[in-house]
């Protein structure tokens, strides 16, 4: 089971580095939530990370909200532990909650399988961009497409996003 | 000159990697053989020293030697560029930089790992 275009985002409670439990319902005044799968060691990730903080930072006045899930298996994969969140989150200065999905039961709802897979709701929660942050993970002065970007500015003018859905592109999640 | 590829199969950044090799070693003019290997098992990666996918070993050597204590894993490699950016990718210096230190190496003579 997954989400599609036009179903609704689904609910969930989750530990945040910064402390706190956070839900969906907690931004639920937003115009625009961005969720997003990611983790700490997946270069796909990393490569993406500091374009993922610029843009909440570009549409924070907005009120556009992001919130980063890391739900891969920490004993398979230990820099992505808890505690390896909480030392990213500090060191790269995430402007946004970096939650984690122990039970990776939220993944699995969502239907995401990659790092990082986008999922972008509008004003009523209803998923109208999944996929890839942009069109190139390597260069960002080469990138074409700006499927978040522009997926985020469409809405807030209360518009279609110019694609809906693009093939997520990153390392799988790592299941238990 | 005998080149390893290793990978593996859920990074998606096996086959782009691969191409680059490839093209930076026609554009460098080296006579090179390349091997290609998948790797499926944890054995498989401790057994190549496996840091992550792509891995690309010339005449036995990692073109971007990982420390000595990195953990082996069947994951995607995190690849840092002169410029500071990160990559899943070796850049395409990174290749012709090895490539070209290599150039006048004489080949290892023994194959002990083939998958």
């Amino acid at each position: 089971m997954s989400l599609r275009i036009g179903d609704k985002a689904i609910d969930f409670t989750l530990p945040c580095t910064d402390g706190h439990e956070h839900s969906l319902s907690d931004w639920q005044d937003r115009p625009v939530l961005v969720v997003i799968f990611s983790c700490n060691h997946c270069p796909y990730a990393q490569a993406w990370e500091q374009r993922i903080i610029d843009l909440q930072a570009q549409f924070k006045s907005q009120g556009v909200k992001f919130a980063v899930i890391n739900a891969n298996d920490p004993v398979k994969y230990p820099a992505d532990s808890f505690d390896e969140m909480k030392k990213r989150a500090r060191e790269k200065g995430y402007n946004f909650p970096y939650l984690w999905d122990e039970s990776q039961e939220v993944a699995r709802a969502y239907g995401a399988t990659r790092t990082p897979e986008v999922f972008v709701f509008d004003a009523d929660r209803r998923l109208r961009y999944h996929g890839a942050v942009d069109d190139n993970f390597e260069d960002p002065s080469a990138v074409q497409q700006h499927y978040l970007r522009d997926a985020i500015a469409a809405l807030l003018a209360g518009e279609e996003p110019p694609v809906a859905e693009t093939p997520p592109v990153g390392c799988t999640i790592k299941w238990k | 000159m005998k080149i390893e590829f290793l990978y593996y199969e859920d990074c998606p950044s096996h086959e782009q990697a691969l191409a680059r090799l490839r093209q930076i070693i026609a554009e460098e003019g080296v006579e090179a053989q390349i091997r290609i290997h998948k790797l499926e098992t944890e054995a498989q990666a401790k057994a190549w020293h496996f840091v992550g996918s792509p891995t690309i070993l010339i005449n036995g050597e990692d073109i971007d030697p990982p420390p000595p204590n990195a953990p082996t894993a069947l994951t995607c490699r995190v690849y840092r560029w002169g410029d500071g950016r990160i990559s899943p990718l070796p850049s395409p210096e990174m290749i012709r930089r090895a490539l070209n230190a290599h150039r006048n190496d004489i080949p290892p003579q023994n194959d002990e790992l083939t998958t």
